[in-house]
């Protein structure tokens, strides 16, 4: 039967029997209603481009500072997300040919160092490279964590995105042929524009 | 003591996060769907990171056995 087709109203029809009408079909609405709308949010979140995505910008470059970006992005990417990762300020030593091989621990200004130092002391000629051979064989040598060029390429394999900042490259004069292979250039905009399609955006 | 046989195995011991998950990771690609994955690790944060890993990807962790530290994680490929 069509809806559009008034149905005869019955002569008996009383204000009880309206209001029970009403009431049924308010009851029937809402549950259909909250169903599609359930259905619709559920298709929707499917679609989301923004589910898969991972955004990451490294800013440090010291050899500490050096793994959380990379340790993320590597997991991130094996977790079948899409990720890039923006090397902007001291962080482009990461992608630098050279770079990651060469990265230090300060031990000033680090008090939760596992060997914490004072920084009268870890400003003494020797310290940082004393502090850096002590995190790399003592800590991560030891327990056999992943070397940060290790890292990079693992991330790289995993198909994660190197994005270098051009700024920083003009500010410091480094040049695209410093970088390592496969790095490409972009901006501001280049990060926010991947950025706003990701849930999950980090500053490291 | 393994419960099922696998079609490919991972020795992830003695890795460290991220390590054991980039291992798996890379392993399965070789895998068709339906086939069993057995990686063993030694990073007790496997215990929670496998698991997340499987529900991400949506492969199937089919069961988990612990023996003298070594945990080995039998995975379906969806």
């Amino acid at each position: 039967m069509s809806i559009d087709t008034p149905l005869p109203i019955p002569p008996t029809l009383t204000p009880e029997i309206e209001a029970y009408i009403q009431a049924r079909v308010d009851a029937l609405t809402t549950a259909r209603l909250q169903q599609l709308v359930t259905d619709q949010v559920a298709e929707a979140m499917k679609r989301d481009p923004a589910k898969n995505k991972v955004a990451i910008i490294a800013s440090k470059g010291t050899l500490d500072m050096a793994y959380p970006p990379l340790i993320l992005a590597s997991a991130a990417a094996a977790m079948g997300e899409d990720v890039q990762i923006f090397f902007t300020f001291y962080g482009l030593e990461l992608v630098k040919r050279g770079g990651a091989q060469h990265l230090k621990v300060s031990p000033i200004a680090n008090p939760a160092m596992p060997v914490p130092m004072p920084n009268v002391i870890g400003m003494l000629p020797g310290m940082t490279p004393m502090a850096t051979w002590m995190m790399k064989s003592q800590f991560f040598g030891k327990h056999n964590v992943a070397t940060i060029e290790d890292l990079i390429k693992e991330c790289q394999d995993l198909g994660v995105k190197f994005i270098a900042c051009q700024m920083t490259m003009d500010v410091m004069g480094i040049k695209a042929d410093d970088l390592i292979e496969g790095v490409e250039v972009g901006g501001a905009a280049t990060f926010i524009n991947f950025a706003n399609e990701a849930h999950v955006t980090l500053f490291v | 003591m393994a419960t099922m046989t696998a079609d490919r195995v991972v020795d992830a011991r003695g890795q460290m996060c991220p390590m054991p998950i980039l291992s798996l990771a890379k392993a399965m690609r070789e895998l068709t769907s339906g086939q069993i994955i057995a990686i063993s690790a030694t990073d007790q944060g496997a215990k929670r990171d496998i698991p997340a890993w499987a529900e991400k990807t949506g492969n199937i962790l089919l069961e988990t056995v612990e023996e003298n530290g070594i945990l080995t994680f039998y995975l379906k490929k969806a």
